[in-house]
């Protein structure tokens, strides 16, 4: 047991490091002069400097280092809490998120428990639903709830519930009130996607052996499905909730610049445009590490959920 | 299926005067017998008339919409929709249709990039990863959970960072977010039919790997893979739409269909329609796009 909690934090470690050097590549390495970028995003032509001043910039950005001294002296750092400084904003990267971070965290809690609940209405009912029509619509339901892009919910559920009911505030960060509206835009694609995996594990559970007794022993159909049939279908779930955090934290983006919140996501639409780099390798590197953790959590939760699980060792 | 009941369905599809003599069925024979029940569901036909017309407005707007997309009209801006304006008309008076019309120019043809990048990479890699097996694939499949780790849209926001931003790039960011999960799906289906009788007679036959890749391999693990695509095809329009919204895309007045709906958020107090029926449009799209994907799954061959 102990053996396997070990070896999962260990394979969790590496892909967190995996993912920041594969970040640290794409941003340090793939365009042509780093330099260039980060001079223009700090305001500065780089066409008006002279060379010691050029020299004099690499120096302090670190690029006259070689690669390696570079990325183990950010690497050293993030390990640190240390991310650098923004180059548009002039602040350390480590206090912007520490100022944003709640927000984003807040959102997306909200917007997870929302899209659970959601989901698992849905597909439960989806599946107890008999009256064909219904039926065929619950079933069709989630396929539209994911084909609908996030910032396209948000600007109709802006337009409906705050300009033409006024029922709650269009924009802003503030109080309960502002949380309801993007909260319900991120949910919608997770949900959907739960209520699908759940219907389907509604379908592939319905033939077992165990729901044929449950209904010899006199259960009624909503017996069986609440008692025997739902455990067993909503087992998949909990490996989407850890995958689904991903797609969370790419809509928290979209979501935060829609409703002028003041996240991550913002910051992380905010230093894209200005090719902030620093920030954008902090941000990318913190949701992968949200990533990594939610994942591990459900994986060495599996088996306190499903003792059928053995840890033999998975072949990937 | 019995044998008589092959030659009823094959019957009123062939012009062929039916003959007592068994035929094998031409390779035309066989897709329309394929796709003829298919084309009796009306949900599938309308989302394939739209995907059609999304594709004929990729290749030529100018069928499609009579006006210049960049023609303005100071006098009839902001216009509501109508006979005129089908979609109504923007802050400068441009026709909102003939703009998504001619949005989707860019938008189609960077989700086909995305997607062809995808596939190219990813069944790449994942029929080297299936086939090569042993460390090769370890490692190849350490570098994918690597990359599945890192959230799609961030992903893509980091390469759009590094090489800058346009139409292409979006694309290159999202086609390159897309590359693991084919990867995975791939080397699957590789790993699946590797051990089935038929690779192993081809072998025994004396075919060299590569021929036995080829011919025999890659025909059956398309199935999966082309639903995966058409998937993945609605998906991309979905990421590009969204980084084109948060203001990556094609430089104005060019527009995306993001772009566009990033465009009307400014007048949604005043003039919904601007971003909200280039949005519906999109959703259409996507919607009929993984309908048919949804129903290529539910109805292999």
């Amino acid at each position: 047991m102990s053996r396997y909690v070990i070896g999962r934090i260990g394979q969790a470690l590496l892909v967190l490091w995996g993912a920041y050097s594969v970040a640290y590549f794409i941003l340090y390495l793939l365009p042509g002069d780093p330099l260039s970028i980060m001079l223009s995003a700090s305001g500065v032509e780089i066409d008006a400097l002279s060379p010691a001043e050029l020299a004099k910039a690499r120096a302090f950005y670190g690029l006259d280092q070689s690669v390696l001294q570079q990325y183990f002296s950010l690497l050293w750092g993030a390990l640190h809490g240390d991310f650098g400084e923004s180059l548009a904003m002039g602040r350390p990267v480590s206090s912007l998120l520490a100022e944003r971070l709640p927000q984003t965290l807040g959102l997306a809690g909200v917007a997870i428990v929302l899209s659970l609940l959601a989901g698992i209405g849905l597909g439960y009912l989806g599946a107890y639903v008999r009256w064909r029509p219904l039926r065929q619509l619950l079933a069709r339901l989630p396929s539209l709830g994911f084909s609908v892009p996030v910032f396209w919910i948000g600007l109709l559920l802006i337009q409906v519930f705050a300009f033409s009911l006024g029922w709650l505030p269009s924009t802003g960060n503030h109080g309960a009130a502002s949380l309801v509206l993007p909260a319900i835009t991120l949910a919608i694609p997770s949900a959907a996607v739960y209520a699908q995996v759940l219907q389907r594990g509604f379908q592939g559970v319905w033939h077992e052996p165990y729901i044929v007794t449950a209904y010899a022993k006199g259960l009624s159909r909503a017996q069986v499905q609440l008692r025997h049939g739902f455990k067993n279908a909503a087992l998949p779930l909990l490996t989407l909730i850890g995958l689904q955090v991903g797609n969370t934290v790419s809509g928290a983006v979209l979501v935060e610049t829609i409703f002028a919140r003041n996240g991550i996501g913002r910051l992380a639409q905010e230093a894209v445009l200005r090719q902030d780099i620093p920030v954008v390798l902090a941000i990318v590197s913190i949701s992968a590490a949200a990533f990594v953790l939610v994942n591990l959590l459900v994986d060495l939760l599996y088996p306190a959920l499903d003792p059928r699980i053995t840890h033999a060792p998975r072949i990937a | 299926m019995p044998f008589s009941t092959v030659l009823d369905h094959a019957a009123p599809a062939s012009s062929v005067a039916f003959e007592h003599v068994w035929r094998p069925r031409s390779r035309w024979q066989r897709v329309w017998l394929a796709v003829a029940p298919l084309l009796r569901k009306p949900g599938f036909v309308l989302a394939l008339a739209i995907v059609v017309f999304a594709l004929l407005a990729a290749l030529a707007p100018g069928w499609l919409a009579h006006a210049d997309p960049y023609a303005t009209a100071p006098l009839a801006k902001l216009a509501s929709p109508g006979a005129a304006h089908w979609f109504g008309t923007d802050e400068l008076g441009r026709d909102l249709y003939t703009r998504v019309v001619y949005g989707a120019r860019l938008s189609v043809t960077a989700a086909l990039l995305a997607v062809g990048i995808a596939l190219v990479g990813g069944l790449g890699l994942g029929i080297v990863a299936g086939f090569a097996g042993g460390r090769l694939d370890t490692v190849l499949m350490r570098v994918i959970d690597v990359m599945l780790a890192l959230p799609g849209l961030l992903l893509a926001l980091a390469i759009v960072t590094a090489i800058g931003f346009g139409t292409v790039p979006v694309a290159i960011a999202v086609g390159v977010g897309i590359v693991p999960g084919f990867a995975r799906t791939t080397r699957a289906e590789v790993l699946r039919i590797k051990t089935l009788p038929y690779v192993e007679a081809a072998r025994l036959g004396g075919a060299s790997w590569t021929r036995t890749l080829v011919r025999h391999v890659l025909p059956n693990a398309w199935g999966p893979v082309a639903v995966l695509a058409t998937l993945d095809f609605g998906a991309a329009i979905l990421a590009t739409a969204g980084l084109s919204f948060l203001g990556f895309g094609a430089a104005p007045p060019a527009a995306e269909w993001g772009t566009l709906i990033a465009n009307g958020r400014v007048f949604l107090m005043t003039a919904p329609w601007v971003s909200l029926l280039p949005g519906l449009f999109l959703v259409a799209v996507v919607f009929s796009v993984n309908h048919i994907a949804r129903t290529l799954e539910e109805n292999p061959r």
